[in-house]
């Protein structure tokens, strides 16, 4: 077994046991550390595909940022150890029945994919995919708008917040 | 001789191979071993600084600091490490186990982590991987986990309100920190560290953007959360923050990485703005490009210690005053400025002196024009003036009077 296979099912254990312990995790303190860990684990998901830089933007956004406010505001708001709260609510059957279905459509799509032996082409250095990045985001033929509306929703939310918060 | 470390990694390599292993996992093993010898290293540093720095703050505050543990009181270190591994864990009742435990690791893999990415000289470089300034930030949002871990873990009030004040200030904090770092990337053209470096060869970026230098100096203090900043666990308020219920080495742990910290915000302004590895004859011996880096750390280490034994802690108003209202608006000021000015000189293509020189100036003058209009506002909160009463007053007096 070579070393890369082996870091990918240490991974793909660590992930899934951790996404599990999410949903299952009965206090929420504790559910946000496993999300973090699950976050984690696709992290190195896209390390083993040679996508650093999305690798790197997974820890910066998700870890440093989005899941730091999660447990911050669960920190805060109110008694994180819910025992005497029952884990699921009534829609729990129409829940099972989604995921189901997702979960079969998704396997569906994997099995029709064209199954080829084709190695993946290998990239011309990392560097040059950051600037291709960049230059696609603000080129007027690809992604220029998309990118600038998000920033237009992002000032939207930022002033918002300060009027929520202005003291009156 | 010039090229020490890698000869003698050639060496270990053509061992491990002639020892029948193949050319992989010979690579896997150095690999191992240079990670292992970083973290060996960093320790061994940490040693060393904790006594420099204690000597250093007997002498500021006029005390003699560690002097009975061998001469000068070098061993001290020492004797505090076997104390504190002989000290008892204890772990406070309600406190969440795995969290409270994983903590203090996680607090010192974030430290440790970061000097992965470093380059040491021209050609000792851990991983000069392409994003090399976005994992720095990243895995510094390790520590602020870690420490918010630390906190509600803990079960402690002082523990948790040390612990909602770090959220406030560290990732507050993080934002002028991120766009001061945008400047040596932008001047660069690059993420990676080795170019980063190679583009200070001739003029270091601490002389091309000093603003951004002293913003990312600021900010990492805070980041580092020690006096002026040390909100997170001021003594006289908090008992001791985030880390009151620690005991024995996991207190230590946290201690260490706090040390271990502020040394790597020194090597991280050593590779930002004042050039790294290079020097004199650093790029045909490396071996001095390794000396250069770490005298230069030591030197940025220094200068933070000398500001925060110099300096009171800051009132939480102030703290977030300085960030919101004035580092960041001037960083971001500051960013829009030398990304034009950097696009207009080259167009403009002068010579090399004469760009830096002007980068400099204008630099400086938003520093002032900064300086001025911070001095022109009000602060928010008006400075409340006590009457002033006498230093030793018995308890009936006081009482009579309130």
């Amino acid at each position: 077994m070579s070393l890369g296979l082996f870091i990918f099912l240490l991974m793909v254990v660590v992930t899934i046991v951790a996404a599990v312990a999410v949903v299952t995790s009965r206090n929420l303190v504790n559910a946000a550390m496993w999300l973090m860990v699950a976050l984690f684990g696709a992290a190195i998901a896209f390390v083993l595909l040679q996508a650093t830089y999305i690798a790197v933007i997974q820890v910066l956004v998700y870890i440093g940022a989005i899941a730091v406010l999660i447990v911050y505001t669960i920190m805060l708001t109110r008694d994180p150890d819910e025992k005497h709260v029952p884990g699921v609510n009534k829609q729990w059957p129409i829940a099972a029945v989604l995921s189901l279905v997702l979960f079969l459509g998704l396997a569906y799509f994997y099995y029709t994919l064209p199954q080829t032996n084709v190695l993946a082409p290998t990239l011309d250095g990392d560097l040059n995919a950051i600037s291709q990045l960049g230059a696609l985001l603000v080129s007027p033929n690809a992604y220029v708008l998309p990118f600038e509306l998000a920033s237009i929703l992002l000032l939207a939310a930022l002033i918002g917040s300060i009027v929520v918060a202005w003291r009156k | 001789m010039a090229d020490l470390i890698n000869v003698i990694e050639s060496w270990l390599f053509n061992l491990i191979v002639s020892w029948g292993a193949s050319q992989g996992l010979a690579q896997f093993i150095l690999q191992v071993l240079g990670s292992l010898l970083v973290v060996v290293l960093c320790f061994v540093i940490v040693i060393a600084l904790i006594w420099v720095e204690r000597k250093l703050a007997g002498r500021i505050q006029d005390r003699f600091g560690p002097n009975r543990a061998g001469p000068y009181g070098i061993f001290q270190s020492f004797a505090d490490i076997i104390k504190i591994f002989t000290k008892e864990y204890v772990t406070p009742t309600g406190a969440d186990k795995g969290l409270f435990n994983i903590a203090p690791v996680l607090a010192m893999a974030s430290v440790l982590a970061i000097w992965a990415v470093f380059p040491f000289a021209i050609n000792v470089i851990g991983a000069d991987i392409s994003v090399g300034v976005l994992y720095i930030v990243a895995i510094g949002s390790f520590g602020i986990l870690a420490i918010l871990m630390a906190g509600w873990s803990s079960n402690n009030r002082f523990a948790l309100l040390g612990a909602s004040r770090s959220v406030a200030m560290l990732i507050s904090y993080e934002i002028p920190m991120v766009i001061s770092l945008l400047i040596p990337v932008l001047l660069a053209k690059s993420m990676k560290l080795s170019a980063i470096i190679d583009a200070q060869r001739p003029w270091w970026f601490l002389i091309v953007t000093p603003l951004a230098a002293l913003f990312f100096l600021i900010s990492s203090m805070a980041e580092i959360g020690k006096a002026p900043f040390d909100l997170l666990e001021a003594e006289s308020e908090l008992v001791a923050g985030y880390h009151t219920e620690y005991s024995g080495m996991k207190f230590g742990m946290f201690y260490v990485a706090e040390f271990l910290h502020q040394y790597t915000v020194g090597a991280l302004v050593t590779i930002f703005f004042l050039g790294g590895w290079t020097g004199p004859m650093a790029a045909t011996w490396p071996i001095l490009g390794v000396i250069y880096f770490f005298t230069k750390t030591f030197i940025v280490y220094l200068a933070i210690s000398w500001i925060r034994l110099s300096l009171p802690r800051i009132r939480i108003d102030e703290m977030l005053d300085l960030n919101w209202k004035f580092l960041i608006p001037v960083s971001f000021l500051n960013l829009i400025m030398v990304a034009v000015a950097d696009r207009v000189l080259m167009e403009l293509d002068p010579a090399r002196w004469i760009y830096v020189g002007v980068m400099f100036v204008l630099s400086m003058a938003l520093l002032l024009m900064s300086l001025i209009v911070a001095g022109m506002t009000k602060p928010a909160v008006e400075r409340v003036e006590f009457p002033s009463r006498a230093v030793a007053v018995s308890p009936q007096s006081d009482r009579s009077k309130s």
